[in-house]
């Protein structure tokens, strides 16, 4: 039971492993080129006026996780259905809703509140390119 | 075994295909702009002015040159953000001024008489009963608002131009590039637009919203006055009634409501 | 049956390579034109569609123009156009995808395109384009991919392809006559507000298409072992003959109608794209050429002793081709939008950017056909014998 070299010989054998080699490099980029630059999960800086507020449009955990569907919700209203005051889910405060003029009233440090986590999570949103993103300043 | 692999999966797909069906008939049901934001509870403003249909009357008996014209059309391009440009061929004008043959190119003739050949008249979006432009875009972004505005939502926008061909009126325009840089003095409440998205007077809808009048109404010195077309009672309804009125390009049906005394 | 692509001759390898080249400048363009914003081409706010739209609105026309094969062949078993139809259905593809490329290219936010099938608007003549475009595209791969398929394998392709293939034909005439609603329904723009516009467009297509078929037949006959045969090329021939005299017809319709009725507002267009108006008259000499080059064709297709001989008339195909092509995709557009509403002249004239972009998705289109006809090719010959 001896078996021929031939069965077992793999085609293209430069090729292949070549090709797989590239692929393997490509496809652990995100990780040896981040090599060394781990950081901290990032702690948001909450500025005198937030801190008075106490809590936010809605509690701070569902604004963690569900602040872009509020924002999506509030631009639907304002734009499309003329609605400008937001209700809040336990009913017991208005907000007017606006990006620059409510969120960032209270949040006017973008540098230390928004942009610390969307940089760690590498994500840039687009609302800056028009929302005016520092209201207070002059 | 080839032929019941291949039945297996024939069934696989149908069953797949059947199991989506009834959550996505259900989702049908709704309003499909609804369907991808989350519902909220939300209301006007207690002062928010309302009307069933805004429009507006230009008195040009009250215009003695294009002085008259700078305040409004300042007002509004401040408030707005309205960049400057000097590349004429993406210029961004939301109201700005013409000559008679130009803003009524269908009542121009030889004999015009000579104070309204030279008279500068002030043209902006027509916030048409039936707009071509609502008609035709592809997405909503521009759309019919319950008060008689015709709306821009630039978040939806995909820039395909489509309505600015539509107008009769040329009254839109397209972010050819980032506005940003050319914005002389950005008012903070109000967002600048980004490049590649189509944009044009929306009747100070933020301003409406907050109890106020449009910009340019405010700053025209009683030349321009703005109400509800749809209520008898209104002002722009007693100067309809009193006055012989103009408006651009009739025969085509879109029904503009800006109205102009003559 | 991909695989069939991957292997050719070194003028192939060449071909592809040039593509490439200029794809890849395109692209560069194109990222270049995503950053800066459309401010990069020559469009302007008077003008606010140019060279995208106009390829886009010339190539719907050809990818149209397949059912001329299939048409003849399925319906009154033309036996002649049977060995090309693949060839008609593999260019619908090819055309089609340029058209979808033009229409990414022309956005101003193009990550939003999803927006047309997320909110579904059936009152913009946009959203059916999308749905007809995309229709046709997949209509035409599936299609000619299991025609060829059977064809290599010795079998009839299966039953449903029967009834794709009756449902393209249709679809067809749909795509060139949504594409034509896109503009013929605008109020504001009179010179596109004629019922004759769907027409015009497809006599314009049913006689550019099939031109540019012939001319890729006779390439075909040239570069590969595989003959199309003389008699489907002189058909189409005559079909070319037909398309080309129709619409030169119809824009000597709209001749008339305008400059009799001596309407200002609607001679002032064809007077900016024939002679000029108020001094602006970039376009005039581009279409007078235009006018030319379908005259010629004219006489040298109506003759059958000059469209007998392939030499001359690859000669009327070519001309067929370039003055359709600067008639719908240079004067139509611009025709339009010159003067504006307000009876201001801007004038259009694309900018470098905006050609490298064009050319770059040409490329692409030239690229999807190449590899297809050298999958068809590859295939009849390996039939064949050869």
């Amino acid at each position: 039971m001896s078996h021929e070299k031939e069965d077992k010989k793999m085609y293209n054998k430069g090729e292949v492993i070549t090709g797989i080699v590239i692929f393997l490099i490509i496809f652990t980029f995100p990780f040896w080129y981040n090599m060394g630059k781990a950081t901290p999960v990032p702690e948001p800086v909450l500025t005198e006026k937030a801190k008075a507020a106490v809590e936010c449009v809605e509690p701070k955990a569902y604004m963690k996780t569900e602040h872009m569907q509020v924002l999506d919700s509030w631009r639907s209203s304002v734009v499309r259905n003329t609605n400008r005051i937001y209700i809040n889910k336990s009913g017991n405060k208005e907000f007017e809703m606006s990006l620059s003029n409510g969120c960032l009233d209270c949040h006017s440090n973008k540098a230390e509140f928004c942009d610390k986590c969307h940089t760690y999570a590498s994500v840039s949103p687009y609302c800056w390119d028009c929302h005016i993103d520092n209201p207070k300043e002059k | 075994m080839e032929n019941s692999r291949r039945n297996f999966l024939k069934i696989a797909g149908i069953s797949a295909l059947g199991l989506t069906t009834t959550p996505v008939l259900d989702a049908f049901a709704v309003d499909i702009d609804t369907l991808l934001v989350k519902p909220i509870d939300a209301a006007p403003k207690e002062n928010a002015l309302t009307a069933k249909r805004w429009g507006m009357v230009i008195d040009t008996r009250k215009i003695k040159s294009e002085h008259d014209l700078e305040p409004m059309i300042a007002a509004c391009n401040k408030i707005h953000n309205i960049p400057v440009l000097e590349n004429k061929r993406h210029e961004i004008k939301w109201i700005w001024e013409e000559e008679f043959k130009h803003a009524f190119p269908t009542l121009e003739h030889e004999f015009v008489n000579e104070r309204i050949e030279h008279l500068p008249f002030l043209v902006l979006c027509n916030q048409c009963k039936d707009a071509p432009c609502v008609r035709a875009c592809p997405t909503k972004a521009t759309f019919k608002r319950e008060d008689g505005i015709v709306m821009m939502d630039f978040h939806r926008c995909i820039g395909c131009r489509f309505c600015m061909a539509a107008c009769p009126y040329g009254s839109r325009n397209f972010n050819f590039r980032d506005p940003r840089p050319f914005i002389k003095e950005t008012n903070k409440k109000f967002p600048t637009r980004m490049k590649g998205v189509v944009e044009k007077c929306n009747f100070c809808a933020e301003r409406l919203a907050v109890g106020l009048q449009p910009a340019c109404v405010e700053a025209s010195n009683g030349i321009m006055i703005f109400g509800d077309l749809e209520n008898p009672e209104s002002q722009v309804r007693h100067l309809l009634k009193t006055n012989y009125t103009i408006r651009r390009k009739v025969a085509l049906g879109t029904g503009p409501s800006i109205y102009y005394i003559v | 049956m991909l695989e069939l692509a991957l292997k050719g001759s070194k003028k192939y390898y060449g071909w592809i390579a040039v593509l490439l080249t200029i794809i890849g400048i395109g692209v560069g363009c194109y990222l270049w034109q995503l950053s800066f914003g459309l401010g990069l081409t020559g469009m302007s706010r008077d003008v606010s569609w140019g060279f995208y739209i106009a390829q886009f609105t010339f190539l719907v026309g050809v990818a149209a123009s397949a059912v001329m094969l299939v048409l003849p062949y399925y319906l009154h078993h033309y036996k002649a156009f049977g060995k090309i139809t693949i060839l008609g259905e593999f260019l619908a593809v090819s055309a089609v995808s340029m058209c979808l490329l033009f229409i990414i290219a022309d956005l101003g936010q193009p990550m939003r395109a999803l927006n047309v099938i997320l909110y579904p608007t059936p009152n913009s003549i946009l959203f059916w384009d999308m749905i007809v475009l995309n229709g046709y595209l997949f209509l035409n791969i599936i299609i000619g991919w299991q025609v060829l398929q059977g064809e290599r394998n010795g079998v009839a392709p299966p039953k449903w392809v029967k009834i794709l293939i009756y449902i393209s034909i249709p679809w067809a005439v749909s795509i060139h006559t949504v594409t034509a609603f896109l503009y013929c329904g605008l109020p504001g723009r009179g010179f596109w507000l004629t019922a004759i516009l769907a027409p015009r467009f497809l006599a314009s297509a049913f006689a550019a298409g099939p031109a540019f078929l012939i001319l890729l037949c006779l390439l075909v006959r040239k570069l590969t072992k595989f003959d199309p045969g003389k008699e489907p090329i002189q058909t189409l021939a005559k079909i070319v003959t037909y398309g080309i005299l129709l619409n030169v017809f119809f824009l000597l319709c709209e001749v008339f109608v305008v400059f009799y009725s001596k309407i200002p507002e609607h001679m002032d267009h064809m007077t900016y794209l024939y002679a000029g108006l108020h001094g602006h008259g970039v376009l005039v000499p581009w279409m007078w050429a235009s006018v030319a080059l379908m005259v010629i064709s004219i006489i040298l297709l109506i003759n059958p002793a000059t469209r007998k001989k392939e030499g001359i008339l690859m000669i009327a195909c070519i001309c067929v081709f370039c003055g359709t092509w600067i008639d719908k995709g240079l004067g139509m557009i611009s025709g339009g939008f010159v003067p504006s509403p307000l009876h201001h002249i801007t004038e259009y004239v694309p900018s470098m950017p905006e050609i490298a972009i064009t050319l770059g998705v040409y490329a692409v289109g030239f690229l999807v056909l190449t590899i297809l006809y050298k999958i068809a090719t590859t295939v009849k010959e390996q039939l064949q014998g050869v």
